[in-house]
């Protein structure tokens, strides 16, 4: 048995907003699979839960005829990696979200969740702060656009108000368009992992495909929120492609990252893995994009 | 029919279609829920509680602490007990304890009318410690001046045994020139089980008689320890053990059964449970001892072993739980496994500390003993550059060891039909060349390790068991078991021997699964790996006795004597022509409703063992190391085991399947992690960090089938065997990979990164 004081149902968002004007302090609750983490440790005990789980608007992903591509805050993981769109336009979040801990969370957790949840090893916030999302924020006072660099407050913190609820997640299509991207989420073992790190690479490639156009690259529990690497993308910027440049992007992002040492793992070691994987990433994302290393 | 065949498991279709009832299918409807407090520090006393705000809880019933239970110290392990009091089981623990000993003791119990009322009293009490510095090292638990947790054992050493093998000393062994000599420190770290089903029970009183419904391992155990807990007479308890969800060890251990009797006992009767969380279950019943090991060894560049030194400091936790018989357990396979030429010294301590208590799990002690002794074989083999496999062919245990203090041994041994057979799976000549020298962020690695494991626990302790069998009027039988079904196949099994010896198939024969103490026969319990050895033998000579009475009854009814007479697929035949004179059923269904001789047939009978019984096997191993992730891929794992004459091959390997699992998670990834403090760190399943089916490659498995002249069937150990050698086998595969020794386990990511960075094996 859970432990709370009261929970709404609402069906419309319109509804859910009432709500949370109505109930100051309320939490929002989707999938459960943080609410219910917190819940079960007894810190819940007074809560009023916002269930937004049967609102249909707040579900599936489309795209608009700009380009941009609209993902429901309320999506869950494998719907994601199951839909079409994602996987014509932007493959590296369906992957991406693929990671997150096992089949039965995957059909539970949303998206939204994952964002809104704040914190630094969120599967899915590599790939959005790679492709520049867009949170859309609405209230009762109207409705607000953040981009994802500055979404974070801090750990475990994020902008939104407690009022608000995240709509969806907006990408433009400037900002997948001819990017290909690989994630990598490093975890003690394969399944049912919290990232120990979390890397998405992203490249566009020159037309002959022999120059970086653009690089992004972003990182999750290399700080106390995600993180992208703007130094170092600026500079690898119209670079060749061959071992130097893997070597220097290896490097580059050491300069960029924040990483603490923890029980789970030292910030030594999760330096070398900063520095690996972001090889192993770009390496990945070039194959991709159909370019190739030289030695 | 009979042994040695794959008969389907009797409890496949209850389990898959969950009809099976298990303590939480049991629970009466209102039963009250206990909730344990647990202390939040490591080492210290209680001072005092403030209940107040805890008592408005709606829902409370009742607040017991530690400052009103008995004043009785009782002792917890699933062994047999010992009349001599000099041998009993450590008694050194209350139901709830106001000196604290490790982070979580049990100090205070909620009972409430559910489970959200217990939870949010938990939250409301206040209690004020006074606090002691702890202690979670048992090296510097034995230190002067270092906290005493328990006032009978004033240098916290809870035991120390030494031997030596041979004459003299190492260090006149090692005068000798031209030794390569070796000294290393090898640490084993605390796991847990990690049973499916997380330690519950409920009880409930009948008069004065309490009963209590527990998933344990040793139902008749818990009945002794729950009287011996609350100071009344054993037979006023009744224990009840439905199937149960896995145990591994950590329920052939008396868990929270005392005190949710206790606290029913206080609320006057009233059924009440007490159901663990996974949290608990990790941080608060028992754990595999974590030991650190001293060792000396000496070989000559021939590849003779001459001397080795042995110590072993072993971390006990809290509480003795089975104390020092871990530890000695570990260093047994040290002396059995290879003899040395001259002499092996040996000492042991087993030492209290501020951690969670250590008990029994999977293989006692020995998963930790062939850890040592393996990776020093490597490592010897190493120093003097010769191939393992044949430093370990020269050294190891031969055909007619037995061993010098336990008295047994030589009675069937297919160690060296296992390596063979491993050896050849892996090709391991070839790999072993074509891995020599590698350079590169991937590298392959192939390596060994041997075991030998005992079957039963005699001659330490006792081995006894009974069994009843009960003739139904159709011909079919119950057959009732004090060994426990906890979820290793004992009761199919057991189904196949009373085929065997009883000539009534299995089909006929109605397993009653579960124990109740009130009603089975006595036997200690599912432990050690004894069951099909021990219990074995009961049902033999229960199914023999079973199979006399309904021959003497045919005797009487036929006419024709008894002894030309047998059992045959249950049809009463004729021994000499199997002419079939009438069928078991005609004759049950006559002797229960005869006027003239009426007879309910039943049997029952109990086996004192007096024999034990060595068990072997190997594992081989090839390993893929991403140097610089940290990782280890397994690329193929056999474990090939000599278990005597399977009973049923698909269970037996169904056996090993869940033992290389168990042991892949002890070199890869798993150990319970403290804070300075003394707090658990990961006591859960995501931190915890436990192999999944994701990281589970294939296991093979292959069997060298020995018949063992001591056993029921030619059966020898298999439960536990499964999970001792894959861990150093890996461990040796890392070894030939990198050429990195790593001594402590578990190799998780970490630990090879910056050791890798440390060899220069990851470069800036």
């Amino acid at each position: 048995m859970y432990d709370f004081k009261q929970m709404y149902l609402p069906y419309s968002i319109e509804e859910a907003l009432e709500l949370l004007e109505e109930n100051k302090g309320a939490e929002i609750i989707s999938g459960g699979t943080d609410v219910l983490i917190k819940m079960r440790e007894g810190k819940l005990e007074d809560a009023t839960l916002i269930n937004i789980h049967e609102i249909k608007e707040l579900k599936g992903i489309h795209m608009e005829e700009d380009g941009t591509i609209v993902i429901g805050a309320g999506t869950v993981f494998s719907h994601i990696t199951n839909n079409e769109i994602i996987q014509t336009y932007i493959p590296m979040l369906g992957e991406a979200v693929d990671e997150v801990g096992g089949p039965q969370i995957r059909n539970m957790g949303t998206i939204g969740g994952n964002i809104c949840n704040g914190v630094t090893s969120a599967d899915s916030a590599s790939s959005l702060f790679v492709f520049n999302a867009i949170m859309e924020l609405r209230s009762k006072r109207g409705t607000r656009y953040v981009p994802m660099d500055q979404w974070y407050v801090g750990a475990g913190q994020t902008v939104r108000e407690q009022d608000e609820l995240l709509v969806s997640i907006r990408i433009a299509k400037k900002e997948y368009e001819k990017f290909y991207g690989h994630y990598i989420k490093y975890g003690k073992r394969n399944a049912m992992e919290i990232a120990t790190l979390g890397c998405a690479v992203a490249v566009k490639l020159s037309e002959d495909k022999e120059t970086i156009e653009e690089l992004r690259v972003a990182f999750g529990v290399a700080g106390p929120t995600p993180l992208r690497c703007p130094n170092l993308e600026e500079l690898a910027a119209g670079m060749g492609l061959n071992e130097r440049v893997v070597t220097i992007i290896g490097k580059g992002v050491l300069a960029e990252v924040n990483p603490r040492s923890s029980w789970r793992a030292s910030k030594e070691f999760r330096l070398q893995l900063i520095e690996e994987m972001s090889k192993r990433a770009f390496r990945k994302a070039v194959t991709l994009a159909g370019g190739e290393i030289h030695a | 029919m009979g042994v040695g065949k794959n008969i389907t498991r009797v409890d496949a279709v209850l389990k898959v279609t969950g009809e099976a009832k298990y303590v939480a299918d049991l629970e009466p409807q209102n039963v009250l829920v206990a909730k344990v407090l647990h202390s939040t520090i490591a080492n210290g006393i209680v001072k005092s509680f403030d209940l107040e705000e805890a008592k408005k809880v709606k829902g409370v019933v009742k607040i017991i602490t530690c400052f009103e239970v008995p004043d009785i110290q009782f002792p917890t392990p699933g062994h047999p007990w010992s009349t001599e009091k000099a041998h009993q089981d450590i008694a050194d623990r209350k139901l709830l304890n106001e000196r604290v000993r490790y982070y979580g003791d049990d100090i205070a119990v909620v009972v409430a009318e559910n489970d959200i009322a217990a939870n949010r009293a938990l939250r409301r009490i206040k209690v004020e410690y006074e606090e002691l510095e702890p202690v979670l090292d048992p090296e510097e638990a034995m230190k002067e001046g270092a906290s005493v947790l328990h006032k009978e054992y004033p240098n916290n050493v809870l035991g120390h045994s030494s031997f030596q093998i041979g004459e003299g000393t190492y260090e006149e062994a090692t005068k000798e020139e031209g030794l390569v000599l070796l000294e290393k420190e090898y640490r084993t770290q605390p796991v847990q089980h990690c049973h499916m089903e997380v330690a519950h029970s409920f009880a409930y009183m009948e008069q004065d008689r309490i009963v209590v419904v527990s998933s344990t391992q040793i139902p008749h155990i818990v009945r002794r320890v729950i009287g011996q807990a609350l100071g009344i007479p054993w037979g006023k308890v009744r224990v009840i053990k439905p199937y149960i969800g896995g145990g591994f060890g950590n329920k052939q251990d008396v868990l929270y059964e005392p005190l949710n009797a206790f606290v029913c006992t206080k609320v006057g009767g009233r059924p009440v449970k007490l159901e663990l969380t996974r949290e608990e279950t990790l941080g608060c019943t028992r754990t595999r001892h974590g030991i650190k090991y001293k060792i000396k060894g000496a070989v000559r560049k021939d590849g003779t072993l001459v001397a080795r030194d042995f110590k072993a400091y072993s971390n006990q936790g809290a509480y003795a739980s089975h104390g020092h018989a871990i530890a000695a357990n570990g260093a047994n396979v040290f002396k059995q496994l290879y003899q040395d030429e001259k002499v092996l010294e040996s000492e042991s301590y087993t030492v209290y500390t501020n951690c969670i208590t250590a008990g029994a799990m999977r293989a006692y002690g020995i998963p930790q003993g062939d850890f040592v002794t393996e990776a020093l074989i490597d490592d010897l083999a190493y120093a003097i550059s010769m191939d393992p496999l044949e430093f370990r062919l020269k050294n190891c245990m031969k055909s007619d060891y037995v061993d010098p203090h336990l008295g047994f041994g030589g009675t069937s041994f297919g160690l060296l039909e296992c390596i063979e057979k491993g050896r050849q799976y892996i090709h391991w000549e070839e790999k072993r060349e074509a891995y020599k020298n590698q350079t590169g962020d991937k590298r392959r690695g192939v390596g060994m390790a041997i075991f030998c494991y005992k079957t039963g626990v005699y001659p330490i302790s006792l081995e006894t068991s009974s069994c009843r069998m009960v003739l139904n009027q159709d011909g079919s039988i119950q057959l009732q078991m004090g060994a426990t079904e906890i979820g290793q196949g004992a009761d199919t099994v057991f189904a196949q021997m009373a085929a065997e010896s009883t000539g009534i198939t299995e089909e006929k024969i109605h397993v009653i699964s579960t124990q109740d103490t009130d009603v089975t026969p006595f036997d200690t319990g599912a432990y050690a790996s004894r069951q099909t050895y021990v219990s074995g033998m009961a049902v033999k000579k229960t199914g023999e006795l079973l199979k006399d009475k309904i021959l003497s009854y045919a005797e009487w009814k036929t006419k024709y004597p008894k002894d030309a007479m047998d059992i045959c697929e249950n049809q009463i035949v004729k021994k000499e022509t199997g002419e079939t004179l009438l069928s078991v059923a005609d004759l049950a269904v006559e002797a229960i409703y005869s006027l003239e001789r009426s007879e309910h047939i039943t049997a029952e009978a109990t086996s004192q063992c007096k024999s034990n019984a060595f068990s072997f096997g190997a594992t081989f191993v090839e390993v893929e190391v991403d140097i610089p992730y940290g990782k280890i891929e397994i690329v193929d794992i056999i474990n090939v085991h000599d278990s005597g004459t399977l009973i049923n091959p698909t269970l037996a390997k169904a056996q090993v399947h869940g033992g290389m699992s168990m042991s892949l998670g002890y070199v890869l990834g798993e150990e319970l992690l403290y804070n300075e403090k003394g707090k658990p760190l990961n006591n859960n399943l995501l931190d915890y960090k436990m192999p999944t089916a994701m990281d589970t490659p294939e296991l093979r498995v292959e069997f060298v089938e020995t018949y063992d002249k001591t056993a029921p069937y030619g059966n020898k150990s298999l439960g536990e065997p499964p999970a001792i050698s894959p861990a150093p086998a890996i461990r040796n595969a890392m070894l030939h990979a990198t050429g990195v020794a790593f001594d402590s386990l578990p190799l998780n990511p970490e630990k090879l990164v910056l050791r890798f960075m440390e060899e220069g094996l990851i470069q800036e």
